[in-house]
């Protein structure tokens, strides 16, 4: 009978997304729409192949399924979005690859530059959240992930937001807010994966068999009640009409500015900061075989930076029509954060404390404690950057780009690629890693690719920064923007490069864990990872 | 705190008690310095939200005891300058133009402020060092050939009023035909008139078609360009016979800029910039070399 339900419903999107695409009164829309269309077309045939079939839900294994396919996903979307990187980044070296003349802008920096953003932000930091909350909670509340196919229903329902975002941003659907890009029906999709997250998540929780909950549980559930009321508040919007991509924001002027700084800074503080601190706070002490350093660091920076990160959006409004007010509370509020964020710094370098010859030994522990290393350094900067003096100079510069790269690529990325080095070989149950050298190049490339990318977005940055303020006794400008831009050249070449390295060794990565799959030994005849511990 | 004591603290303290998968946690105290550091952030923030506009009130908010406003000191800034400037911009504004060249007082102030108005303005299709886009018709700024004239007068006249824009009615205007695309010389015609152009611009040509080419030329193009090729201030028209090109000088940009005409445009700046930045941008302009 729910499988009726389920193709009838199925038939219907298909059927309403054709009609929608050819009604459609833009390009992005229409494309969109044949994408739903696909999808459930595909879908609906896969239903009818397996009708009737009943999928097992035993309580005494835990369901790893959908998170070999996060790391899958996470992989290659990673791959993809250190891809674009690279390409926009020579693009703004070398304007000609812009394309402009074959590719009638479709590949232009303003339409790759939200592709960039979504693939490494959504698509690769998302999926990485999701596959380790559903492997951390199972694991650290002792139970199989609650909700039977619904944690399927997120990894596919994700998959889809990431290919109808993309689609849609190489054919000009967008609503022009930075890192909220996605039209209003992805929005709202958005919104139904995300619940049916949250549902997982906490239905998992309720039903764990632990007394207490784990601290990076902590983290992972305020990353997904927050990005969820951060994320409807901010994409608040009329549709133009229910054919279109086109919406107006219901906030105007400096409230939308504020809504989507609000929104902006928290997706960092909450997706980026508090989600990976809960990766982290599972990875770390497994990978290092320690004990968590201190309990009630563990608590009082919690509290502290859920408490605080809300409040500090307002420092990426300085010296702009938000009222001076706003700004003094965004930047005190910021740089009251800088010890809360260093409490996970603390924790997960402390950690290691009795085990620091393991990073002679193990290029794992490696990359988690540069990330933790870089994580420091990036809640360092930040806060100084949102103070106002400070800011005067970084603000509009690539000095920005420096920092939020040292933040991605140094905290996030390699958080996520040492969580990656630890689950593979658990959940294909291998012996091991394929080459533990190639995590090391892996290591090494990236560690060097990313001081290449921070270090000359430092000195562009404050060039820049220095030239367009730069005025003469009579009090005019000295130069052109034109010629910062080409006073720039050579640091964009070494951030390019950088970035180069960097994506090289994703793609390393990424054989690495193809070959620890297909041709390491299995470990033992049955997984002995994937079996729930008896009371 | 060095390895050794870590090591010694942690022999000291216990864990919780818990264990989630194998992970247990310390209870270690929170570090001296984080909290202290903590604090000591917490109590400038206070300080500063009393020093400054900080908190929301129900109609407005704290003002802050040192009376900061930001938008008060950019004006202030902003006002520095301009009363400074006040002086010399009226005397800019009054002077006959083309004396300034001359004064130096004036002469000075006009091209530093002139430099920064170009940049801002021109520099986007003239480039910023005003060289122009060779072969896309911006012309280059720096030599002495004028399409429609080089001294103060006719370079403020331009800048005030711009090349056949739709917004300013005294705009500078002329339109040459598209000889090609309008039917009026047939293609072998405007074959024969680019070689006769390649020739008074001495260049390579094919002398027979050339010849063939000057009558072409002398009922056509004459009227603008002048029976010798130096063109004519009054109507824009460029001078084709030196090396300077606005589109290019190669057989097939020449072909089709007789064929299809061209209609560069410029916008008028009254309005956008005021009397004394367009004096002062003339000023700079004529300054780069080719003034005359």
């Amino acid at each position: 009978m729910w499988d009726y339900v389920k193709l009838i419903v199925l038939g219907t999107i298909a059927v309403l997304a054709a009609i929608g695409a050819n009604f459609a009164h833009d390009l992005p829309y229409m494309v969109n729409a044949i994408v739903v269309m696909l999808a459930a077309s595909i879908t609906f045939v896969w239903e009818i192949r397996h009708v009737g079939e009943v999928r097992l839900h035993p309580a005494n294994e835990y369901m790893d399924g959908v998170v070999r396919a996060g790391v899958i996903a996470t992989t290659f979307w990673g791959v993809v979005g250190f891809l674009v990187g690279v390409v926009i980044a020579f693009q703004l070296a070398f304007p000609q690859l812009n394309l402009g003349n074959i590719t009638d802008g479709v590949l232009n920096f303003g339409r790759l530059r939200p592709l960039h953003t979504s693939a490494v932000i959504f698509a690769f930091g998302g999926n990485a959240l999701i596959m380790s909350s559903f492997y951390i909670v199972q694991r650290t509340c002792g139970t199989r992930l609650w909700g039977g196919n619904l944690g399927w229903f997120v990894f596919w329902g994700w998959q889809l937001m990431i290919v109808l975002a993309a689609t849609s941003y190489v054919t000009g659907g967008t609503q022009g807010k930075e890192y909220a890009e996605t039209v209003w029906y992805i929005d709202i999709w958005i919104t139904v994966v995300w619940v049916a997250f949250l549902l997982v998540f906490m239905g998992t929780l309720w039903k764990r068999r632990e007394p207490h909950i784990y601290v990076a549980n902590w983290f992972l559930l305020s990353m997904i009640i927050t990005v969820a009321m951060l994320h409807l508040v901010n994409n608040m919007a009329v549709p133009v009409s229910i054919l279109s991509s086109q919406s107006v924001p219901v906030f105007s002027g400096v409230q939308d500015a504020m809504t989507q700084w609000w929104y902006g800074h928290n997706a960092v503080g909450f997706f980026l900061t508090a989600g990976f601190l809960g990766m982290m706070y599972y990875f770390v002490p497994k990978q290092a075989e320690r004990p968590v350093y201190s309990y009630k660091l563990s608590i009082i920076h919690f509290w502290a930076l859920i408490f605080l990160y809300i409040w500090a959006g307002p420092h990426h409004l300085h010296y702009t029509a938000l009222p001076e007010w706003a700004g003094t509370l965004g930047m005190v509020f910021s740089i009251i954060l800088w010890m809360p964020s260093w409490g996970g710094m603390i924790n997960g370098l402390m950690t290691l404390s009795g085990a620091w010859d393991k990073l002679r030994t193990d290029p794992i522990i490696r990359m988690m404690v540069i990330s933790i290393g870089f994580y420091g350094m990036s809640t360092f900067e930040g806060p100084m950057m949102s103070i106002k003096a400070v800011n005067s100079l970084s603000h509009y510069t690539d000095w920005t780009i420096g920092h939020v790269h040292s933040g991605a690529l140094g905290w996030n990325g390699m958080i996520t690629f040492g969580a990656l080095y630890f689950l593979t070989p658990r959940l294909w149950n291998r012996e091991g890693l394929y080459s533990l050298k190639l995590v090391s190049w892996h290591f090494w490339l990236a560690t060097i690719g990313i001081i290449l990318y921070a270090s000359s977005m430092w000195v562009t940055g404050i060039m820049e920064g220095l030239m367009w303020r730069e005025v003469d006794a009579n009090g005019f400008l000295v130069n052109a923007f034109a010629d910062t831009v080409a006073a720039k050249f050579p640091m964009y070449v070494v951030r390019g490069t950088g970035g180069l390295m960097y994506l090289t060794g994703g793609l390393i990565m990424a054989y690495n864990l193809w070959m620890t799959v297909r041709a390491q030994p299995a470990r033992a005849p049955v997984n002995a990872n994937n079996f729930v511990p008896a009371e | 705190m060095c390895a050794k004591q870590v090591k010694q603290a942690q022999r000291e303290v216990e864990t919780t008690g818990h264990s989630w998968d194998g992970i247990e946690e310390f209870n270690n105290p929170l570090p001296r310095w984080w909290v202290w550091v903590l604090y000591l952030t917490i109590i400038w923030g206070i300080g500063y939200t009393i020093a400054y506009p900080a908190w929301p009130l129900i109609t407005g908010h704290t003002q802050g005891v040192i009376g900061s406003n930001q938008r008060a000191d950019v004006e202030a800034d902003i006002k520095r300058f301009d009363d400074a400037n006040a002086g010399i911009k009226a005397k800019l504004v009054a002077a006959d133009l083309a004396s300034i060249p001359a004064n130096d007082e004036l002469k000075t102030f006009a091209v530093s402020a002139g430099a920064s108005v170009f940049k801002n303005n021109c520099a986007q299709c003239h480039g910023s060092g005003a060289a122009g886009v060779q072969g896309k018709g911006y012309p280059n700024l720096l030599d002495n050939d004028w399409l429609w004239g080089g001294d103060m007068e006719a370079i403020h006249t331009t800048v005030t009023h711009g090349i056949r824009n739709t917004t300013d009615e005294d705009a500078r205007l002329s339109q040459m035909p598209a000889f090609g695309v309008d039917g009026i010389l047939e293609k072998p015609q405007i074959a024969q008139v680019v070689q006769y152009v390649r020739q008074i611009s001495g260049q390579d040509h094919d002398a027979a078609q050339a010849t063939e080419g000057a009558a072409v030329f002398a009922e056509n193009c004459v009227a603008c360009h002048g029976e010798d090729g130096k063109g004519n201030r009054e109507f824009g028209a460029p001078n084709l016979t030196d090396a300077i090109w606005l589109y290019g000088g190669d057989v097939a940009t020449l072909t089709e800029t007789v064929t299809k005409a061209r209609y560069g445009v410029m916008p008028a700046w009254t309005g956008k910039l005021s009397e004394d930045e367009i004096r002062a941008v003339a000023t700079y302009v004529h300054s780069l070399g080719g003034g005359e």
